[in-house]
C-alpha cells in the first residue's frame, strides 16, 4: 500500500543529482540523522565524546542491536515475531536455571540457544504449517515463553555466574572503547548481510515480501524461508538473553520486558516496510544506533527515560508519515492526474 | 445465484451454527473455568467478594476489548490502548483531586473525550498518512505512555484523593450485579447491535475483507476507520475511568500491556487479524476468559506465576482451533458448490 519499492521511481530517481537521490531513501536519510545527533551531542553534552560513553552505549543497545538483524529479515517477509522480548527472558531463565542446578555455564547457555531453536521453530511452524498470522501466533508465544520463564523462577534472580562470564560481557577490547560483544554482533551482521543481499535465499526473502504468489511461482521455498527465518530469530534472541543475563549478571523472568516493542520500532525506523518486501540492513543498524544515541545523549543531559521514550515514539511517528507524505508529493507532483493508481 | 442460496438455505444453518459455535466454545471455557474454580473453592462464586469479582474484574478489560475489535475487523490495530487506559485513568484522578467537587459526569465525559481524542490522533495518521497502524500505534504506545510518566511522575492518585460516591461507583451494585459490569454490557450490546445490524456497522467487515475493493465500491474506507480508531480510544477513556474507580489507585504504569491483552482478548474470541472476520460478543468473552483464568488459577492451585504460560496457550489454542474450524467450513463450502 505505501510501499514505494515496486514504483517506477528508481529509474526516475537518475534524473537528479546524487546527494539526492542518496536523501531520498530512507536508510541514508536515517545515517545522516545519526551523523548529526552524533556530532550535535558531542559538541554540545558534556560527557557525550567521552570514550566510555561509546561503550555504554554499545552495552546498552546489543540486545536490540543483535535481535534487529533476524527481525529485520522476518520483516521484509510480511512477518512478524512479538515473542522475542519473552524469548529473551527465557533463555535468561534456562541459564540462571541451569547454572543454579551447578550444570557448567557454557553447557547451560548451549541449552539456552537450543530453547531459542525450539521457540523459534513452534512460532515458525504455527505460522508455516498451519498457516495462521504471525501477529497472533507470536502474541500468543509472547505470553508463553514469559510465563514459562516467571513460572520457572518465580520472583527470585539467580545471580551467581562464574566471574570470567559476566566479566566477559563487559569488557573491552584491549586498547579500545568498544565491547567485546561487538565481535560476534558484527560477524552476525556480515552473515546476515550477505544472506539478504547476495544470495539466492536473501533475494528470495524480498520475493516473499512483495508477493508471497509470485515467490512461489518463481521456485522460492516460501514456507521453508519463512521457517529457518523464525528459528534464526528465536536462537538469536536467546543469545541475546544471555547476553543480557550477564551483563546484569541476574537471570530474571522479567528481564527484557517490553524489548520486543523497542526491536520493531528500530526495524521500522530503520526503513522496513511492515507490509514486506522492502528494507536494509544498514538502515536497520543506523536506526538503532540512532535511538541508543539519543536516548544516551538525553540522559547525559538529565533529561529523564519517560521524555525519551515520547521522543521515540514520535520520532516514529513522524519518520513513517513523512515518509508516506514525501512519496505522495512526489506522485502529486510527477503524475498531477493520477493520482490513485496505489490508493487503498 | 439465488437457486444456490436456495439450496444451501439448510446449509448455511449448520455454517451458522458452526459460526456461532466458535464463540460458544469460548463461553464453554469461560463456564468450565468458573465451575472448577468453584468445585475448590465455593467462594469463587458464591461469596459476595467473589460474585463481584467475577463480574467486575473482565469489565475493564471487556471495553477495550470491544473496541480493539471493532479496529481490528477494518484489518487495523490499535497498539495504543493501554497508555490511553493509564492516561484516562490519571486525568480521572487528578480531575478529582486537583477540582474538589467536579461532578463525576463531567469526570467521565473528560476522560471518554481524551481517549476519543488520542484516537482521533492515531485514526488520522492512520487513514490520511496512508500509513500501517501498527506502526503508527506502536510510536503513540511510546508517546502516550510517556506523556502519562512525565505528568504522573512519580505521584501516584490514591483512593483519598478521591471522592467517596465516585468510589462507590467501583464497588456499587444493582440487584448484585456491579454497576459498572451493568454499563460495560449496555456499551457492548450497543456495539455489537451497531456491528451486527448498522449499514455502517456492516460496512467495517467489508473493509477489512478486502480494502481496495471497499475503496472501489464506494464505501468511506477514510472515515470508517477514523471512526474505528475513535471509538476504540473513547472505549479505551471509559475503560480508565473504570480503572480509577476499581482499584482507587493510579500510577504512571496503570493499563500497561493491555494492548497485548486486548489483541489478545479480540484474537481469542475469533476475531482474525487480517481483518473482516469476528464479533464484539467474541472479543468480549475473549476479555472475560482471560481475566477469569488469571483469577482462577490460584484457586485451582497453580501458581499465579505461570498465569502467563496459560494465557499463551490459550491464545495458540484459540487461534489454531479458529485456523481448523476455518479450513473445515471452506472445504464444506468448496464441496457444496461442486454438489450444486
Amino acid at each position: 500500500m505505501t510501499t514505494t519499492t515496486a514504483s517506477p521511481r528508481s529509474v526516475r530517481d537518475y534524473t537528479h543529482p546524487l546527494w539526492r537521490r542518496l536523501l531520498a531513501t530512507r536508510e541514508s536519510a536515517i545515517v545522516g540523522l545519526l551523523i548529526i545527533v552524533a556530532v550535535v551531542a558531542a559538541t554540545t553534552v558534556r560527557g557525550f565524546s567521552q570514550p566510555i560513553t561509546l561503550t555504554y552505549l554499545l552495552l546498552d543497545v546489543t540486545p536490540i542491536l543483535l535481535i534487529a538483524l533476524p527481525m529485520t529479515l522476518v520483516m521484509i517477509t510480511g512477518e512478524i515475531d512479538l515473542s522475542v522480548g519473552s524469548m529473551v527472558g527465557l533463555s535468561s531463565v534456562v541459564t540462571g536455571a541451569l547454572v543454579q542446578a551447578h550444570w557448567p555455564f557454557g553447557v547451560a547457555a548451549l541449552v539456552a540457544l537450543l530453547v531459542g531453536v525450539l521457540g523459534g521453530a513452534v512460532n515458525g511452524l504455527l505460522v508455516t504449517v498451519v498457516g495462521l498470522p504471525s501477529l497472533a501466533v507470536t502474541i500468543g508465544t509472547l505470553a508463553l515463553f514469559r510465563g514459562i520463564a516467571v513460572g520457572t523462577l518465580g520472583t527470585t534472580a539467580v545471580t551467581d555466574f562464574p566471574q570470567q562470564w559476566t566479566a566477559l560481557a563487559q569488557a573491552r577490547i584491549s586498547g579500545t572503547t568498544i565491547p567485546y560483544v561487538m565481535i560476534p554482533f558484527l560477524i552476525l551482521l556480515a552473515v546476515f548481510a550477505i544472506v539478504l543481499h547476495f544470495t539466492p535465499f536473501g533475494r528470495g526473502i524480498y520475493a516473499v515480501g512483495l508477493s508471497k504468489d509470485a515467490a512461489r511461482f518463481s521456485g522460492v521455498n516460501v514456507e521453508r524461508t519463512k521457517l529457518i527465518l523464525f528459528v534464526l530469530t528465536g536462537v538469536v534472541s536467546a543469545f541475546a538473553g544471555i547476553f543480557y543475563t550477564l551483563r546484569f549478571g541476574s537471570a530474571r523472568g522479567d528481564n527484557a520486558t517490553g524489548l520486543e516493542l523497542q526491536v520493531i520500532a528500530a526495524v521500522v525506523l530503520g526503513g522496513v516496510s511492515v507490509f514486506g518486501g522492502r528494507g536494509k540492513l544498514y538502515g536497520v543498524v543506523a536506526a538503532v544506533l540512532l535511538i541508543g544515541a539519543l536516548s544516551s545523549a538525553l540522559r547525559l543531559a538529565n533529561v529523564t527515560s519517560d521524555v525519551i521514550n515520547i521522543i521515540t515514539g514520535v520520532l516514529l511517528v513522524i519518520s513513517v508519515v513523512a515518509a508516506s507524505v514525501l512519496a505522495w508529493l512526489q506522485k502529486k507532483r510527477r503524475r498531477p492526474n493520477a493520482t490513485a493508481t496505489t490508493a487503498g | 445465484m439465488t437457486t444456490i442460496a436456495i439450496r444451501t438455505s439448510s446449509l448455511t444453518k449448520t455454517l451458522g451454527a458452526l459460526g456461532r459455535a466458535r464463540e460458544l466454545g469460548i463461553l464453554l471455557a469461560v463456564v468450565l473455568v468458573v465451575v472448577a474454580a468453584t468445585i475448590k473453592n465455593p467462594a469463587f462464586l458464591f461469596s459476595h467478594d467473589g460474585w463481584r469479582d467475577l463480574l467486575l474484574t473482565p469489565s475493564i478489560l471487556l471495553l477495550v476489548a470491544v473496541g480493539q475489535a471493532v479496529v481490528i475487523i477494518t484489518r487495523n490495530v490499535d497498539l495504543s490502548v493501554g497508555s490511553v487506559v493509564g492516561l484516562t485513568a490519571y486525568l480521572t484522578g487528578r480531575l478529582f483531586s486537583d477540582i474538589p467537587g467536579i461532578p463525576i459526569v463531567l469526570v467521565v465525559l473528560a476522560a471518554i473525550v481524551l481517549g476519543g481524542l488520542l484516537g482521533l490522533i492515531n485514526g488520522a495518521l492512520v487513514a490520511f498518512a496512508n500509513v500501517p497502524s501498527m506502526v503508527i500505534t506502536l510510536g503513540t504506545l511510546y508517546a502516550f505512555r510517556g506523556i502519562d510518566v512525565v505528568w504522573a511522575g512519580s505521584n501516584r492518585v490514591n483512593a483519598s484523593d478521591l471522592p467517596r460516591s465516585f468510589l462507590a461507583l467501583g464497588t456499587g451494585q444493582l440487584l448484585s450485579i456491579p454497576i459498572l459490569t451493568i454499563v460495560a454490557v449496555v456499551v457492548l450490546v450497543a456495539a455489537g447491535w451497531y456491528m451486527r445490524n448498522a449499514r455502517s456497522g456492516r460496512e467495517h467487515y467489508a473493509i477489512g475483507s478486502d480494502p481496495a475493493a471497499a475503496h472501489l465500491y464506494g464505501l468511506r474506507v477514510t472515515r470508517r476507520v477514523l471512526l474505528a480508531f475513535v471509538l476504540s480510544g473513547a472505549l479505551a477513556g471509559l475503560a480508565g475511568v473504570f480503572y480509577a474507580a476499581r482499584y482507587g489507585t493510579v500510577d504512571s504504569q496503570a493499563g500497561s500491556g493491555w494492548e497485548l491483552q486486548a489483541v489478545g482478548a479480540a484474537v481469542i474470541g475469533g476475531v482474525a487479524i487480517m481483518g473482516g472476520v469476528g464479533t464484539v460478543w467474541g472479543a468480549a468473552l475473549g476479555a472475560v476468559l482471560l481475566m477469569t483464568i488469571n483469577r482462577a488459577l490460584p484457586v485451582l492451585g497453580i501458581p499465579d506465576f505461570w498465569q502467563g504460560a496459560v494465557v499463551g496457550a490459550l491464545i495458540i489454542g484459540a487461534i489454531v482451533l479458529d485456523r481448523v474450524l476455518a479450513v473445515r467450513q471452506r472445504r464444506r463450502l468448496i464441496e457444496a458448490r461442486d454438489e450444486s
